[in-house]
C-alpha cells in the first residue's frame, strides 16, 4: 500500500469531498494560498477557487458562527480553526450555537459542519500553542469529537465527518501532520463511533488517542521483553466513543492504562476510567493509570516539555505499575527489571511503588 | 426609495398590532404563573420588527436576541406554535426545549433568537454566505440590541460580511439601555451607525419608533444587499415600555422615568392616527383586527394549555440528528 504523510491524507480528503459534493467549502484563516499553516489545506485553492476555499480575517468567533449560518442554509462548511488553543476564543460560538442549536430549535436545524482544529505540543511553542482541549468538547452535548492517530486514519474519519450531518470537532495533532503511513488508494470510509485495536495482547489494555497511540505501540514493543503483552486499543472517536471495544478488551486483559496527552486533571482519560470502573468493575485485576500531561501550561524550555507531555518511558513505567504485586511477579518470572527483595514485597492484591527499577522514569509527579 | 402602498401600511400596522397583544397576552399568563423562566417583552420597539420584516420573504433569514418575541411574529411565526413553546408544550417551536429565550422556525427563515448578546450576528453573516454560495436571492438581517454592538462577535460579524459583500443588514435596535446601563455608560458614541464606517459600509440612524421611517429605510437597505450590493447598518432608536425582563422596575437605573416620554410616542397608536388621516383605516376597520388578533390569540393559549408536555424520553431527543 502506498505511503503518504498525515497532512496530505487530510488534503486528498477534502479534496475528494469537495469534488463530491458542491455544498461542501472551506474557511479559515491561511488556507489559501498559503494552504494552511501546516499545508494540510495545500493545493485546494487552486483547484477549487476562492469561493470554495476562503481565507477570513482573524475572527475566530465569526468563523464559526459563519459556518454554522451557512450551514443552516444547506453547506457543507469545514472550518479551520487552527491551534486549538484559538477556539477558545470561539467558544461561545462552538458551546453555545453550534452544539446546542438543533436542540434548542427541536431537533429541525440543519448543523453539517466540521470544525478541523490542531492540539499538542512537543515543539517548543509554549503554552499557547500547545494544549490539549479534546475533554471540554466532549464534555459538550451536541458535539461529536474526533482524534486521529494515522495518515489513513485521518482520511477516512474526516470524509465522514464531512458526511456527518451533526457537528464534528476534528481534532489533528501538529506533531503528526509529517508522520508517514499507509492510505488506500481507493476511497474508502472510516465511520465515526468506531475503535480500532491497533495491537492484540492479553495482559494490559492500553487505551491511547492521539499521538500517544504511536508511542504506546513502541512501549508495547519494548515491554515484550518483560513478558508482558500489551493490547492497543485506539478510540478514535472520542464521542460518541465505542465502549463495547474497549470494555471487551479489559475483560480480556482485566488491567486498563489510559494515556493522552492532555493535562490528566479531568483529562478524557478519567470519563474512560469511569466507565471501566463502573461497567467492567469485575474484570479488573489492579486499579487503572492514567499516562497524561502534568498539570502545568505546557513550558517552553524542549528539557521541561519532554517531562510535560508524556512518553513511550511513561507508558512503560505506568503498565510496570499495574505489575507489582507478588502474584503478578508470579506469572512473569521471566521480567529482566530487579524484583524487589521478599521483605519489601507488597500484599498480595495492593501495589506499592517498585524501587531498582532499571527503566524508572525521570517522570514522576 | 419604495413609496409606502396602503398595502404594506396595513400589514405594518396589523403585525405592530399582533406583536403588542401576544406581548400584553404573554405578560399576563406569565404573572398568573402559568410560565416557567423568564420572558423579555418586546413592547414599544414594534415599529422596528414591523418596518424591517415588511419587506422580507419566508426565505429570507433573521436572527434575533433574548427580546425576540417581535421579530419571530413578524416573521410569520404562529401564536399557538409561540405559546405552546412558552408553555414548555412539545407542541411549541422548539418542542418545548427552546422556550422564550430561543423560539426559532427554520421554515420560516427564523434562525432562532438567541440568549447571547451578540450571538446571532455572526450565524447572520454565515446564513448570507451561505445564501450567495448557493445563488440565492436571499437576504440575511440580524437584529440585536446597543448592547450587542460592543461585543467582538458584532465587530468579527460586520468586518466578515463587509469584506465578503455579503448580503445582510443588521439591525440594531439601540433602546438606550443594555440591560441596565444606559447607553451614555457602555459606549462613548450616540449613534451607533458611526461605526459602520469601520467596516466601509452604510450607516443610517432612524427613529425606530416611526415605522414609515423605519420601512423606507430597511426597505432601502434589503434592495440593496439584495442585488448584491453588500450589508448596511441601521440603528433604529427605540424604547422598550417594560424593563429588560418583566419584573425588572426599571427603578434602579432610571428607566421607569425615562420611558414617561417614549410612551407618548407609541408607534401603535400615532401610526393608527396616521391610517386613519390617510383614509386607509377606518374605527371600524381598527376594531374588527383587534378583535381577530384577540380571538387568535385566546385559542392560542388554550391550544398551548391542552398540549402535552414533554415525556421524560424527551430529554435526549434531537441532541444529534444521529449518533
Amino acid at each position: 500500500m502506498r505511503k503518504i504523510m498525515y497532512r496530505e491524507a487530510i488534503v486528498e480528503a477534502l479534496d475528494e469531498e469537495m469534488c463530491r459534493d458542491e455544498s461542501v467549502f472551506l474557511l479559515g484563516e491561511d488556507i489559501a494560498q498559503f494552504g494552511g499553516s501546516f499545508k494540510a489545506t495545500l493545493g485546494l485553492y487552486k483547484k477549487h477557487g476562492p469561493e470554495r476555499v476562503r481565507n477570513t480575517p482573524i475572527s475566530e468567533e465569526a468563523i464559526v458562527g459563519a459556518a454554522l449560518g451557512s450551514a443552516l442554509m444547506g453547506l457543507r462548511p469545514v472550518a479551520d480553526l487552527h491551534f486549538i488553543d484559538f477556539l477558545t476564543v470561539a467558544m461561545n460560538q462552538v458551546v453555545n450555537q453550534v452544539a446546542k442549536v438543533r436542540y434548542m430549535f427541536g431537533g429541525k436545524a440543519k448543523t453539517a459542519l466540521v470544525i478541523r482544529t490542531h492540539g499538542g505540543g512537543g515543539g517548543s511553542s509554549a503554552a499557547q500553542h500547545s494544549q490539549s482541549l479534546e475533554a471540554w468538547f466532549v464534555h459538550v452535548p451536541g458535539l461529536k469529537v474526533v482524534m486521529p492517530s494515522s495518515p489513513k486514519d485521518a482520511k477516512g474519519l474526516l470524509k465522514s465527518a464531512i458526511r456527518d450531518n451533526d457537528p464534528v470537532i476534528f481534532i489533528e495533532h501538529r506533531a503528526l501532520y509529517t508522520t508517514i503511513g499507509p492510505v488506500p488508494e481507493e476511497e474508502y470510509l472510516i465511520p465515526l463511533g468506531k475503535a480500532e485495536v491497533k495491537r492484540e495482547g492479553g495482559d494490559v489494555t492500553i487505551v491511547a488517542t492521539s499521538s500517544m497511540v504511536e508511542k504506546s505501540l513502541q512501549a508495547a514493543e519494548e515491554l515484550t521483553k518483560e513478558g508482558i503483552n500489551c493490547e492497543v486499543v485506539d478510540p478514535r472517536t472520542l464521542f460518541p466513543l465505542d465502549k463495547e471495544t474497549i470494555l471487551t478488551s479489559i475483560r480480556k486483559t482485566g488491567r486498563l492504562l489510559i494515556t493522552h496527552e492532555a493535562v490528566q486533571r479531568c483529562g478524557w482519560g478519567a470519563e474512560v476510567a469511569a466507565i471501566a470502573g463502573s461497567e467492567a468493575f469485575d474484570y479488573l485485576d489492579a486499579p487503572f493509570e492514567r499516562v497524561c500531561g502534568k498539570e502545568a501550561p505546557v513550558p517552553y524550555s524542549p528539557k521541561l516539555e519532554r517531562l510535560h507531555i508524556p512518553q513511550k518511558g511513561d507508558v512503560i513505567e505506568g503498565v510496570l505499575r499495574m505489575f507489582r504485586t507478588t502474584s503478578d511477579i508470579e506469572k512473569f518470572p521471566q521480567r529482566v527489571s530487579a524484583p524487589p527483595s521478599p521483605d519489601s514485597l507488597p500484599e498480595k492484591g495492593t501495589t506499592a511503588p517498585l524501587s531498582g527499577s532499571s527503566l524508572a522514569a525521570t517522570s514522576t509527579n | 426609495m419604495r413609496r409606502l402602498t396602503r398595502e404594506n401600511a396595513l400589514w405594518i400596522y396589523e403585525t405592530m398590532l399582533r406583536i403588542r397583544r401576544f406581548e400584553e397576552r404573554s405578560i399576563e399568563v406569565y404573572q398568573s404563573g402559568d410560565l416557567p423562566g423568564f420572558i423579555h417583552p418586546y413592547i414599544g420597539e414594534e415599529a422596528v420588527a414591523a418596518g424591517v420584516c415588511v419587506h422580507l420573504t419566508e426565505k429570507d433569514q433573521i436572527t434575533s436576541t433574548h427580546r425576540g418575541h417581535g421579530h419571530m411574529v413578524a416573521k410569520g411565526l404562529r401564536f399557538d406554535g409561540m405559546f405552546a413553546e412558552l408553555y414548555a408544550r412539545t407542541s411549541g417551536y422548539c418542542k418545548g426545549k427552546g422556550g422564550s429565550l430561543h423560539i426559532a422556525d427554520q421554515e420560516l427563515g427564523a434562525l432562532g433568537a438567541s440568549g447571547i448578546v451578540g450571538g446571532g450576528i455572526p450565524i447572520a453573516t454565515g446564513a448570507a454566505l451561505g445564501i450567495k454560495l448557493k445563488n440565492m436571492e436571499e437576504v440575511a438581517v440580524s437584529f440585536f440590541g446597543d448592547g450587542a454592538t460592543n461585543t467582538g462577535a458584532f465587530h468579527e460579524g460586520l468586518n466578515l460580511a463587509s469584506v465578503w459583500k455579503l448580503p445582510v443588514v443588521f439591525v440594531c435596535e439601540n433602546n438606550q439601555y443594555a440591560q441596565s446601563t444606559p447607553q451614555i455608560d457602555h459606549q462613548n458614541i450616540k449613534d451607533v451607525a458611526e461605526r459602520a464606517k469601520a467596516y466601509s459600509m452604510p450607516g443610517v440612524a432612524v427613529d425606530g419608533m416611526e415605522p414609515v421611517a423605519v420601512y423606507e429605510v430597511a426597505g432601502e437597505a434589503i434592495a440593496q444587499a439584495r442585488k448584491g450590493g453588500g450589508p448596511t447598518l441601521i440603528e433604529a432608536k427605540t424604547m422598550r415600555f417594560h424593563g429588560h425582563y418583566l419584573g425588572d422596575p426599571g427603578t434602579d437605573y432610571g428607566h421607569n422615568k425615562e420611558v414617561v416620554k417614549w410612551k407618548k410616542r407609541d408607534p401603535i397608536l400615532s401610526f393608527g392616527r396616521f391610517l386613519t388621516k390617510q383614509k386607509w383605516l377606518s374605527s371600524a376597520k381598527k376594531r374588527d383586527i383587534l378583535d381577530r388578533i384577540n380571538t387568535e390569540l385566546e385559542a392560542a393559549i388554550e391550544f398551548a394549555r391542552k398540549s402535552p408536555e414533554p415525556e421524560p424520553h424527551d430529554l435526549i431527543k434531537d441532541v444529534y440528528e444521529r449518533l
